[in-house]
């Protein structure tokens, strides 16, 4: 009853009523350039992040190519390629710190974010709202097309030296450790990303909070909006923060300041300490939106509302709230006090008691309805498990007198891939499958859809699972090369790699057969379950929707 | 089809790795025998009698070399007593525990250095580690993997027992307060459980090390570590990674299976004394490194600016090996840390030897420890040591010249096969 339980009946007489304007679109180059529409800015940022994915996602193979085996097989002969000519020893293991740090930061700023926030939450925000559109859709243009101008910095920067500084960028190996230009590019690609963020936050704010159609309330907002607003919020307190610490970085960095130089009274740990104020809401606002698509997906394929709704809505709340006042659970080696640690160990874990809300809703949904397992729903399954398993390490690292062994070891990166590329990832896949039939108008093949889930499900976990292991061996992250005795591990999650990348194959091959030879899709393929505004509208919908507001009861 | 033909062919380079490693690796197994070859630089620098004054201070290139450890110009020094223990050849201390000490016990693993193929945690061989590796092995591992298996065991119920088939007509239920009221309390009262033990362990691991404990000063540079001991006359070690055998140059000295596994042996290990609190203090000459040993569950970060303090107990000698776990440039990955582990009066020999001094009848552990480039120095004066300048260098190229090992190490081809 939460939920927003309408009848397409009601909405029909105005949609078709206006089908001629409705469908008056601008010209290639107006639409796609210089787009103000939701849908269209939606469809772009999602091609970006698809691109940008491909790229990340090849760099990632670079790495476990080189890790697959003890010593170093590769970094030179890709270092002359990169640069030309013989490069040193330094230079070419300088270029493994540009290639993790170029995988994180692709994966963070320009997949994950522009295709959660940017694709999925322009595409269907205004929709599940009832409005036509968003509040400021130039604003909307300019937040994707400054994404274009970041991206091509960090993908220039390796070409001019290369920021070997990680993603986190921590000073001084960021200030005085890294000369040339390549890290103020990073720099500067941040600032625009995060301008194009902070926009788009203001915007999805000011759209749900002023333009929610008649009678959809608050409590009455589909779950997929409460994750997004709450997102909004996020990113709009955190990344100022990010911003400041990042000038802060450039000015150390070309104008002689010392905010993070000790020499000059500053402390390179203030900077971690801003960056954490900023990077652990960034987890949330990577993951929250995978939440609100993950409820969607299991009330639908279910034909359930969503069990405990509310308590559902304000679990994301409490986790954004939280979520700014557990940074420092990064930096539990940085030598913090005693009181510091127990502190930051015990709000970590109050996290995990709305986030096992939020597991437990799913499988209350679940409980009891009538569940069809078509392809977004296995890959919304599967989520909640690979979410707890990743989950459930969290609560192992927020411990800070256990971190001192797993910090800064495989244990962390195997933690955050199985809520990233596990979690994060998958649904952004759920939300792709379910929604490609709206978003084109075609179906997607089934066969293949469910072929890319156990494909890729198999190879993300023969990738990232023996990275527990190696981090309980005391593996350090950011190594190129490693003590033989982590070669049985490495090999193995070098093979998952393999596997997933055939699954990517198959997720291509899907997209590209779907669009061209797709059968099309009808207003609600998913049936009863569906009951969200989008499903109200043709496949695909009209350019502007809901000229006359829908009125929700 | 094409793309499945790329990927093919990343297996099948994958493979091509795998054979070309494998010859690799068998090409060094002949290494381990080749122990002669590093009798050079150290014999003529360890000077057991050299006076501690020697300032091994930081900039001074020219300092007596009571801690060079490559350099190839004393190669026809004085051989060392026996030759074929390479821990007495580096500074002519007596003889240490040998890697042997450290071979796989009975359950198949290794102390001290990581096990291949190993599920757990390595072995602890302190008080808080053990007490850490309990509370890991038998509390939070077995709790996580009760709740993964209990959310995967509701899921496969859900999905069997309300498929489409089985269940055609859905529930309307959407709220039962009694369940949702449970599934807060539940893991509001599991995670206070798991609170009070780590809670414990990190008041534990923060009680500060007693008076009479050895302190160890570990400062990271660009890319090696140096070590003090500022209770024993302030002696300074320089550990560099050991190359392997065709990576040196002539002369220099390559590891062997004696000195470690490869990534982990350094040329000069850093001696501590069993059963004696360690109090380890951490600093850094150029970006932030960060100085672990597993085996003690100890991680701390090296800071520019900044001394991080904590103590730890080594129950057991042996050798233990850690690597840096802070990412600090390119050659992150090849500054480890091998710390030999012995009894008091084996370390009071190798002090001895290193030119340092037991602290006679005063607990030098209540000296005060000044702050990097604070006004003068209070503690031992005569031992005319004195502490390097913390605060990193404001150049741009961050690399500071405080000890003589850099400069070696700098010049060398690393420890990569290219």
């Amino acid at each position: 009853m939460t939920d927003t339980a309408l009848h397409p009946s009601a909405f029909q007489a105005h949609d078709h009523g206006h089908h001629d304007h409705a469908e008056h679109k601008p010209a290639f180059f107006a639409r796609w350039f210089m787009s103000t529409n939701h849908k269209d800015i939606g469809t772009l940022y999602l091609i970006f992040a698809i691109v940008a994915g491909i790229i990340g996602g090849a760099i990632s193979g670079l790495m476990r190519a080189e890790l697959a085996h003890p010593g170093i097989q590769y970094l030179g002969t890709w270092a002359r390629l990169l640069h030309g000519g013989e490069q040193s020893l330094d230079q070419s293991l300088h270029l493994w710190n540009v290639l993790i740090t170029a995988h994180g930061l692709i994966m963070v700023f320009f997949m994950v974010m522009p295709a959660m926030i940017g694709g999925f939450g322009n595409w269907f925000v205004p929709i599940m709202i009832g409005a036509p559109d968003m509040a400021f859709p130039r604003m909307n243009n300019i937040s994707f097309w400054l994404l274009i101008p970041a991206f091509t910095l960090l993908l220039a920067s390796p070409f001019l030296g290369g920021a070997g500084v990680g993603w986190t960028a921590y000073a001084p190996l960021s200030t005085y450790g890294e000369p040339g230009p390549s890290v103020d590019m990073a720099i500067l690609s941040l600032h625009l990303a995060g301008a194009s963020s902070i926009m788009g936050a203001i915007n999805f704010i000011t759209t749900i909070f002023n333009m929610r159609a008649p009678g959809m309330t608050l409590h009455k907002m589909p779950l997929f909006v409460w994750s997004v607003l709450v997102t909004a919020f996020l990113l709009l307190l955190s990344l100022p923060v990010l911003a400041a610490a990042i000038t802060m970085l450039l000015t150390d960095r070309n104008f002689g300041t010392t905010f993070f130089d000790p020499a000059g009274g500053g402390d390179p740990v203030l900077y971690q300490h801003l960056f954490w104020f900023f990077g652990h809401p960034e987890v949330y606002i990577m993951i929250l939106p995978g939440f609100g698509i993950i409820s969607q997906i299991i009330a639908t394929f279910s034909r359930k509302p969503v069990f405990g709704y509310l308590g559902m809505a304000y679990a994301m709340v409490a986790i954004g709230v939280v979520g700014f006042v557990v940074w420092a659970h990064h930096m539990f080696a940085t030598g913090l006090s005693v009181n510091t640690k127990m502190y930051f160990t015990a709000a970590t874990m109050v996290i995990a008691v709305p986030t096992g809300i939020k597991i437990f809703s799913w499988i209350a949904t679940m409980w009891g309805g009538s569940i069809s397992f078509k392809t977004p729903m296995v890959w919304a399954i599967g989520f909640i498990f690979m979410f707890t398993v990743g989950g459930v390490t969290g609560v192992v690292l927020a411990n800070g007198g256990v971190d001192d062994y797993m910090q800064d070891t495989y244990y962390v990166v195997a933690h955050f891939h199985y809520v990233l590329s596990l979690g994060a990832v998958f649904a952004l896949f759920a939300g792709f499958y379910y929604w490609f039939p709206k978003m084109s108008g075609k179906m997607y093949s089934e066969f293949l859809g469910q072929l890319h889930f156990w494909v890729f499900f198999v190879g993300v976990n023969v990738l990232f699972f023996p990275m527990h292991f190696l981090g309980l061996q005391g593996m350090p992250r950011r190594y190129p090369d490693y003590p033989d005795a982590y070669a049985t591990w490495n090999a193995m999650a070098s093979h998952g790699y393999e596997i997933m990348t055939v699954g990517m194959v198959i997720f291509f091959v899907n997209v590209i057969w779907s669009l061209i030879a797709g059968k099309k899709a009808d207003d609600n393929p998913w049936g009863e379950g569906a009951t969200t505004l989008e499903w109200t509208l043709s496949s695909p919908p009209p350019y502007h929707q809901f000229e006359t507001l829908p009125r929700i009861d | 089809m094409r793309t499945q033909g790329l990927t093919q062919g990343l297996t099948r380079g994958l493979k091509g790795t795998a054979i070309a490693i494998g010859v690799a690796l068998a090409a060094m197994g002949g290494v381990g025998t080749a122990a002669p070859a590093q009798t050079t630089p150290q014999a003529a620098a360890a000077k057991p009698s050299a006076p501690a004054t020697g300032t091994p201070a930081a900039g001074t290139a020219a300092a007596p070399a009571n801690t060079s450890n490559l350099a190839p110009t004393t190669a026809a020094a004085t051989p060392p007593a026996n030759p074929s223990s390479p821990q007495l050849a580096m500074d002519g201390a007596p003889v240490l525990s040998s890697i042997d000490a450290n071979r796989a016990g009975p359950d198949g693993r290794n102390i001290g250095r990581p096990t291949d193929g190993m599920f757990d945690i390595q072995p602890q061989v302190t008080r808080n580690g053990r007490f850490a590796y309990w509370f890991h092995n038998s509390i939070l591992f077995p709790l996580i993997t009760a709740i993964s298996l209990f959310v995967l065991i509701l899921l496969v119920v859900v999905v069997v027992r309300f498929r489409r088939a089985a269940n055609p007509i859905p529930s309307k239920t959407s709220h039962n307060t009694f369940i949702e009221v449970i599934w807060t309390a539940v893991p509001v009262l599991i995670l206070a459980a798991i609170a009070l033990p780590s809670i414990g362990l990190l008041r534990a691991q923060f009680k500060p090390a007693p008076a009479g404990a050895v302190t160890l000063k570990a400062i990271g540079n660009q890319w090696y570590w140096t070590y003090q001991y500022p209770d024993h006359g302030g002696f300074e070690i320089t550990a560099n990674m050991l190359k392997e055998k065709d990576q040196v140059v002539p002369g220099e000295r390559a590891r062997t299976d004696a000195d470690g596994p490869r990534l982990l042996a350094t040329d000069n290990r850093i001696v501590l004394p069993v059963g004696v609190p360690i109090r380890l203090i951490t600093t850094s000459n150029d970006v932030i490194h960060s100085w672990a040993v597993p085996a003690f569950w100890i991680k701390l970060d090296a800071i520019p600016g900044r001394l991080n303090e904590t103590s730890f107990t080594i129950e057991r000698p042996g050798l233990y090996f850690g690597q840096c776990s802070e990412l600090c440039g390119p050659r992150h990955a090849f500054m480890p840390i091998a710390v030999e582990a012995v009894a008091p009066a084996q370390f009071a020999a190798w002090v001895r030897a290193k030119g340092g001094t037991m602290p006679g009848a005063r607990a030098p552990s209540e000296k005060v420890i000044p702050q990097p480039g604070a006004e003068g120095h209070p503690a031992a004066p005569a031992e005319g040591f004195k502490v390097p300048a913390a605060g990193p260098n404001p150049g741009t190229a961050a690399t500071p010249a405080p000890s003589q090992g850099a400069t070696n190490n700098r010049t060398g081809a690393g420890n990569a096969g290219l």
